[in-house]
């Protein structure tokens, strides 16, 4: 496991994007030059060749591969579109500048490349990840913020202008941004030896106004619904780098379950990319069986919830641990739900003085 | 100089009762049928002098005549034969009275159109007409006539002749009538330019009473072959008509009644139809009684061994003037035009024309523009009870990749001796299964080498667009990645482009 000292990860990993990029320019550069009609192959992402890997822990992309060629007619303008995204990619990773997809989208048409919609042009981003294997993140290209990390963590600035300098996660009583900032950072050092994952902003306050990062010696990080990728990737560092296991807590309800199940073994839709999930994180709660053991006030399942909860008994990341079939059958057999701050019926602090240290060590 | 043979038939004020079926109906179609009448007369006289059309239409107000209409003064000047000065005053002064009874094919039919327009301007202004003419001797003839109507005769109110010191010969037609100009105003002017397209060689000058001046001018000077005038097909006559001959003919048996009166009817065939129908060779044919001449009208009709009537007293535009026309006034980019050979309905010869014009100056308006003629005359009544609509609608058009959204004019004419017109307005042309049968084979003709083109068209602009794709985006990855690639000059992509153009090159 790679410790703090290694300082150099973060640079690594963003000259390997940019050398990665310039190869993929160079390898159309030569295929042009030597009169030949560009072409390239990738991992199909189609439903089929999408498997699920019992070993990673995650989904992967099968054998099935597609070739793209300049020559055919319909692939040609795809096909400029992913060298115009990798020519932009290296621009924003060169300058050390971040872009969003909506961004991406505008800038196109400054290059006279234009997408149809939003919706082809994110898929474009979708294919440079293919083919290179790095996720967007890694090329600069950013979500809209809105997770947050708060604990005794310092980490150290890579981004232009902050060069070396560092920040204590504790700083800001309302967390830190996860954003492109601290996704490039290094860490530095912690005292933690716990990360708790949380869903929602209201309990996340509530865990820090009530020092649960000094009682229970952790870093909290409030993935805000289901985690954004760049949250994915850094709770993966946390656990990876720090050593830290990890703890989530969400609502009592299947999408709350899935936000826990996303964050352990990664989507479907993230496939072709590696480096998103920390298959060693737990969930801890609220499962189905504690809406029924603390009595929770609660919720019918509507007939969406239950529709959900039947695909996910089928989906293979569910089959991995007894827990998760466990709990999908005991919500079909209560058909409540309910959310984290139903514990608030005992009083405004019996979720993190009872509730939570039990919950962490009976899923330790 | 071919000369009209005039002759007396029967007189009428019927007409002045019945004024609807000559077209008169109201006070915006007796002014378009007015033009209209004498337009075509015009047409008739230049044509048979084998010489191009100049006619020149002047419509100006003259005063008010009720809440909705107003009198005008119609004056209509040609190039034509002009009519010798004894025939003038009965040519425009008694009605029914016309050089139109031998069969061959001409614009009017009864010698009754321009005639009618001068009885309608009459009795609706009471003003005398003016008439001047010359066959182009030494004299012009003015007359100022009026007609009496009980009486059938023209009244001479005034008589001048003139010196022709340029041997003009033509006709001038002029006189007041009533009508409302403003709402006949499309028909006329689509009158003049359909006019034009089917007159390819003919000047056509209007001024309306505002004084705006339309203008046609003539795209060619060669002109169709003149019909020749043939006797009656036995097929296509009537107890009437035989009762005509009867009255002229100079034969005093039936075998050489027959002989002399009858298109294609000769010694043999005569004979062959005598034993057929059972009737003495030597019969006189004046001592015929109605019911034998009744009785002879239907053997005409059952005897098979007479030939089919020959073309040529018909007098077809042709292919080359017909798209000349055709160009001229719709300048489409795409034009095919076809003609058939003969064929024959009833006893009376037809010949179909079509052209089928895409795209261009053509109108698109969700339907297809159809223009409709019979002999050279625009009929633009009626669109929907006429026998080319229901074909055209009858047929598929997708079978040629054609849909109505698609700007296209087709063009149907009928040359006949005898149109197989519906009504006596001559607005449309009757559904008649040999008619109906010639229009389709023709428009089907056209529309293959339509589709055919078509399809060319299509293929050209999608082979266009292809490498319209290729040449957009071949130079962007080029750019693309030397940039990526940190190279100063972009490969070269002209190979590429060239490789594409050729066929079956793309990859799929």
């Amino acid at each position: 496991m790679e410790q703090k000292k290694n300082k150099s990860r973060i640079a690594e990993k963003k000259n390997e994007v940019i050398n990665s990029l310039r190869n993929f320019g160079k390898r159309i550069y030569e295929q042009m030059d030597s009169g030949v009609f560009p072409a390239i192959s990738m991992p199909s992402r189609s439903t089929e060749n999408i498997n699920y890997d019992p070993e990673l822990r995650q989904f992967v992309l099968g054998e099935k591969t597609v070739r793209r060629s300049a020559r055919n007619i319909r692939h040609v303008k795809p096909f400029t579109q992913l060298t115009w995204a990798a020519m932009f990619s290296n621009e924003l990773t060169t300058q050390r500048k971040t872009s969003t997809l909506r961004d991406v989208y505008y800038s196109a048409q400054a290059y006279e490349m234009t997408f149809k919609d939003q919706q082809e042009s994110n898929n474009i981003i979708t294919d440079l990840e293919t083919v290179l294997g790095y996720s967007r993140e890694d090329f600069n290209i950013f979500p809209e913020e809105r997770s947050a990390v708060f604990g005794d963590l310092t980490i150290e600035y890579t981004v232009p202008g902050y060069e070396g300098r560092t920040l204590n996660l504790t700083s800001h009583p309302d967390g830190v941004l996860i954003g492109p900032a601290l996704t490039s950072a290094e860490f530095n050092s912690t005292t933690a030896d716990k990360v708790i994952a949380i869903e929602k902003g209201g309990l996340f306050t509530r865990f820090i106004e009530e020092n649960v990062h000094k009682k229970y010696n952790a870093l909290l990080v409030l993935t805000a619904g289901q985690a954004p990728r760049a949250t994915r990737h850094f709770i993966r560092r946390l656990h990876q780098e720090l050593n830290l296991p990890v703890y989530i807590f969400t609502d009592g309800d299947p999408w709350g379950m899935h936000i826990a199940m996303v964050i352990i073994s990664g989507s479907a839709n993230a496939a072709h990319l590696r480096e998103l999930n920390t298959p060693d994180a737990k969930w801890s709660g609220v499962w189905a069986t504690d809406i029924v053991n603390y009595k929770l006030p609660t919720d019918p399942l509507d007939e969406v919830d239950i529709k959900r909860l039947y695909e996910l008994q089928k989906d293979p990341r569910y089959k991995e641990d007894p827990l998760w079939q466990r709990e999908i059958k005991t919500f079909l057999k209560i058909k409540r739900k309910a959310e984290q701050e139903a514990f608030s019926r005992y009083g405004l602090t019996y979720i993190v003085d009872e509730y939570l240290p039990r919950k962490l060590e009976e899923t330790k | 100089m071919a000369q009209a043979t005039f002759e007396e038939i029967s007189a009428s004020d019927f007409f002045y009762r019945n004024r609807d079926i000559a077209g008169f109906t109201n006070p915006s179609r007796a002014i378009f049928a007015a033009i209209r009448e004498l337009v075509e007369n015009s047409l008739d006289a230049a044509e048979s002098l084998k010489i191009p059309p100049d006619i020149y239409v002047r419509l100006s107000f003259e005063g008010e005549a009720s809440k909705d209409t107003q009198i005008y003064k119609l004056r209509v000047e040609d190039n034509g034969s002009g009519i010798q000065p004894r025939f003038i005053p009965s040519a425009f002064g008694q009605v029914l009275y016309g050089s139109k009874y031998k069969l061959k094919q001409t614009r009017g039919t009864f010698g009754l159109g321009g005639k009618m327009a001068v009885l309608y301007g009459q009795i609706t202004t009471h003003q005398p007409a003016y008439v001047a003419s010359s066959t182009g001797g030494p004299k012009i003839y003015c007359f100022k006539l009026m007609i009496d109507i009980q009486r059938n005769r023209p009244v001479i109110l005034d008589r001048k002749v003139l010196i022709n010191k340029e041997q003009w010969h033509g006709t001038i037609v002029e006189f007041s009538l009533e009508g409302d100009y403003l709402r006949s105003m499309p028909k006329i002017l689509e009158y003049f330019k359909q006019t034009a397209m089917v007159n390819p060689y003919a000047n056509l000058t209007f001024v309306d009473p505002k004084g705006r001046l339309y203008k046609f001018t003539r795209a060619t000077t060669s002109m169709p072959e003149p019909p020749k005038e043939t006797l009656p097909h036995p097929y296509g006559v009537d107890v009437e008509l035989l009762q005509r001959l009867i009255q002229i003919t100079p034969y005093t048996n039936m075998l050489d009644f027959l002989k002399n009166h009858f298109h294609r009817v000769g010694e043999v065939t005569a004979q062959k139809f005598l034993e057929f129908s059972g009737l003495n060779p030597n019969k006189n044919p004046k001592k015929l009684t109605h019911e034998e001449i009744v009785r002879l009208m239907q053997m005409l009709k059952k005897f098979d061994e007479f030939l089919p009537p020959d073309a040529s007293c018909l007098s077809p535009l042709g292919e080359e003037l017909l798209r000349t026309g055709i160009q001229k006034e719709l300048n489409p980019e795409y034009l095919v035009v076809h003609q058939r050979k003969p064929s024959t309905y009833a006893g009376h010869p037809f010949i179909v024309e079509v052209g089928i014009a895409y795209g261009g100056g053509v109108p698109r308006g969700g339907n297809f523009v159809l223009y409709r003629f019979a002999n050279k005359i625009p009929l633009l009544y009626d669109e929907a009870s006429d026998v080319s609509f229901r074909v055209i609608n009858a047929m598929n058009w997708r079978r040629y990749k054609v849909t109505p959204d698609m700007p296209i004019a087709i063009v149907v004419h009928i040359c006949s001796t005898k149109v197989p017109y519906k009504t006596v307005g001559k607005e449309f042309i009757a559904d008649r299964p040999e008619v109906r049968r010639e229009i389709a084979n023709e428009l089907r003709e056209v529309a293959r080498q339509l589709g055919h083109f078509l399809s060319r068209q299509e293929h050209v602009n999608r082979e266009r667009k292809r490498l319209g794709i290729f040449a957009k985006y071949l130079p962007k990855i080029a750019n693309f990645a030397s940039a990526l690639a940190g190279k100063t000059e972009p490969p070269d992509v002209e190979k590429l482009l060239k490789s594409v153009q050729k066929y079956g090159a793309e990859e799929e």
